[in-house]
């Protein structure tokens, strides 16, 4: 029997049962508990987002650990701590806050099992909000995700669903990499889907073919799937056949299911929420020029914002979020073409 | 608590030894570089060998330390192979780090050393993330975070310090001031004159000490670390001290006052002060200590001679150990 659960109740519940397999699993992030030496409820908040709460209760302050708002602090002491015989999953709040930390990821956990000749593990987790819908913007909306796939010994995963959130979340915890996990802050509540009770895992580099068809493969991520699914189903009264691949993790990313999508469709459109300059959209469009060229039946569309910060006026933010219209725009001119 | 005058003459002589050691594989390798045998850079700590040998005197190979991009002493301090790291230093893939770490990314987890860190300030918080282990498995082990002058004003070290008194983690600051960042002084860019002063801001005890004398470092060493140990939480050590190269090879020190380096190897050099100490105390005699600086030359003179043969990395090293698994 189905059991639909949301994001948010996707990723509690692969917390708590991965926390409970393995007691090497330490929390850090800023009020994950919450109300941390303040005289009124303890577990105030369980993350910004409540995505943690309660887990304090169940396995105490020794594992769940409010820091203060230090994240090259307590990011690099996670890193530090991986190295050292623990597995901390540990939140940078939005990814906007990377600036403020970035070193101890890039430079550091990135870096320690090149640099040290293969003699280091950091199984680190860091996870992060993305995306932008949330009338916050410009320095709590952005999708940053690219600028960390650019970096050799990160591993990046963006799950869309429910069922990918828990499944990857248990992958990049058991993982002996640094793993920087994506989540958006829109899917929270509003993807609902399948997912199984008991644990599992869903293997890095294994892309998901959302949707089958001829016509046209969409590649899409994260929230963008979900617009990318309606914009298909519309398409279909039209009598276009869309194939949607969503690569779920982008460092290592699944370039054979990409290509071999392609190679059937002959078509591609990549719909991406980052910034459209060195992006995951670019990137995936230059893979297929690059290997699938001759099979090309219209030239690659892109869908990504503006090159601009996120904006706050609503009606100006959802004109930088690409929209279900122009990404069928877009599936419209390839097939014309 | 054992003082340095105390310690056995065994452990005596290991310190002098590992002292000697990081002394003459500095000059060494201040001769080989500019003779153009090495690549790259490198940062000597000549000078202020008392410092990580007084410091590292208190640890084990499960104790950790991080280091800086002057890491060379740190690492042969913390007990790391003195022929591995002069491979490492060519580049040859029987480095410590298989050649592909360098001088300032020296690391060997096994003896507790998590790596020269070629960022500045960027150790700390990874001190804190070792105590943090430590502390959470309960392994009784303690973390020491070595960092400089320079490194003493980045924000990643304030908030290590913090983060490290809130939670009593078991780490020592170690700040070896030796005057310059790069060529700025640190009597300008330390606001408050003395980092030692910066520790009761941060709610920890601080100490400043001679870093010419080993004796004085291994006493404030002992007292920090057993904090450390016993649940007392981080100690911050300002170590005053001087390097007798520039910030790295190749660095003409123009910023430097006339006769300054000349004066430091006179009349502050450690290994001279503590041959003098424990001559004083009768504790070791000149002949034992002129043997350990023999049998010094010689390991460091292997080192270089099995350094300039060792093998290369193979081409497809340049892709290996990117990811555990990928």
């Amino acid at each position: 029997m189905a059991r639909i659960l949301s994001y948010r109740q996707a990723l509690s519940e692969a917390f708590r049962q991965e926390m409970e397999r393995d007691p090497t699993i330490i929390m850090l992030g800023e009020d994950i508990a919450g109300g941390k030496g303040a005289p009124g409820d303890q577990d105030a908040w369980g993350g910004d987002m409540g995505i943690t709460k309660g887990l304090i209760g169940r396995f105490g302050e020794a594992r769940v650990i409010d820091t203060p708002i230090s994240e090259s602090a307590f990011i690099g002491a996670a890193v530090g701590a991986a190295t050292c015989g623990l597995r901390p999953v540990v939140e940078l709040m939005f990814v906007d806050f990377m600036g403020v930390c970035f070193d101890q990821i890039f430079n550091q956990a990135a870096k320690f099992r090149y640099m040290f000749g293969g003699k280091a593990r950091t199984p680190v987790v860091i996870r992060t909000q993305i995306g932008a819908g949330y009338r916050a913007a410009a320095q709590h909306s952005q999708c940053l995700y690219p600028l960390f796939t650019h970096i050799p010994g990160l591993k990046c995963v963006v799950p869309s669903t429910p069922y990918d959130a828990k499944g990857l979340f248990m992958t990049a915890v058991r993982d002996d990499d640094p793993v920087v996990f994506f989540e958006h802050k829109l899917l929270y509540d509003k993807a609902k889907g399948d997912v199984p009770e008991a644990p599992y895992t869903i293997p890095f580099g294994e892309a998901a073919i959302v949707r089958d068809g001829k016509d046209v493969t969409i590649v899409a991520l994260a929230r963008m799937v979900h617009f990318a699914q309606d914009v298909a189903t519309d398409l279909a009264k039209e009598g276009i056949d869309v194939e949607i691949v969503d690569p779920r993790t982008i460092s290592p990313l699944d370039e054979e299911t990409i290509l071999d999508s392609v190679a059937k469709t002959g078509r591609l459109v990549v719909v991406d929420e980052a910034y459209p300059r060195c992006g995951m959209a670019a990137d995936i469009a230059s893979l297929v020029a690059e290997h699938a060229f001759d099979d090309l039946k219209a030239p690659i569309r892109k869908v990504t914002p503006p090159h601009t910060p996120v904006p706050f006026a609503p009606e100006l933010e959802d004109a930088f979020i690409p929209s279900r219209a122009r990404i069928a725009d877009a599936v419209r001119s390839v097939m014309r073409a | 608590m054992t003082t340095g005058l105390q310690l056995s003459r065994d452990k005596l002589l290991e310190a002098y030894r590992r002292m000697a050691t990081i002394r003459v594989f500095e000059e060494t390798v201040h001769d080989l570089f500019e003779s153009g045998a090495l690549p790259g850079f490198v940062h000597l700590y000549a000078g202020e060998e008392a410092s990580a040998v007084g410091v590292c005197s208190h640890l084990d190979d499960d104790d950790r330390i991080i280091s800086t991009h002057r890491g060379h002493g740190h690492c042969i301090a913390k007990g790391c192979e003195v022929v591995g790291m002069m491979k490492e230093l060519f580049g040859s893939s029987e480095g410590t780090c298989r050649g592909k770490g360098g001088s300032m990314h020296i690391a060997d987890m096994g003896k507790g050393m998590m790596g020269a860190n070629a960022i500045v300030g960027g150790g700390p918080p990874l001190a804190c993330g070792a105590a943090l282990a430590a502390k959470t498995l309960g392994t009784g082990k303690v973390a020491v975070a070595f960092t400089g002058d320079g490194g003493s004003n980045q924000g990643t070290t304030f908030e290590s310090l913090n983060f490290a008194a809130i939670f009593k983690l078991p780490v020592v600051f170690v700040f070896e001031n030796n005057g310059y960042a790069e060529t700025t002084a640190s009597s300008w860019s330390v606001a408050c004159g003395d980092i030692v002063k910066r520790a009761p801001a941060f709610g920890m005890p601080g100490v400043q000490v001679d870093g010419f004398d080993f004796f004085a470092v291994h006493d404030a060493a002992a007292e920090a670390v057993q904090r450390a140990r016993t649940g007392g939480g981080p100690t911050l050590i300002e170590v005053k001290l001087g390097r007798f190269f520039g910030h790295h090879e190749g660095d003409n020190q123009s910023y430097r006052g006339k006769g300054e380096v000349e004066a430091l190897r006179r009349d502050h050099d450690c290994l001279h002060r503590f041959r003098k100490r424990v001559g004083d105390a009768k504790l070791l005699g000149g002949g034992e200590l002129d043997a350990v600086d023999a049998e010094v030359k010689a390991l460091v003179e292997r080192a270089v001679a099995e350094a300039r043969t060792a093998p290369r990395p193979a081409a497809d090293q340049l892709l290996t150990d990117v990811y555990v698994s990928y």
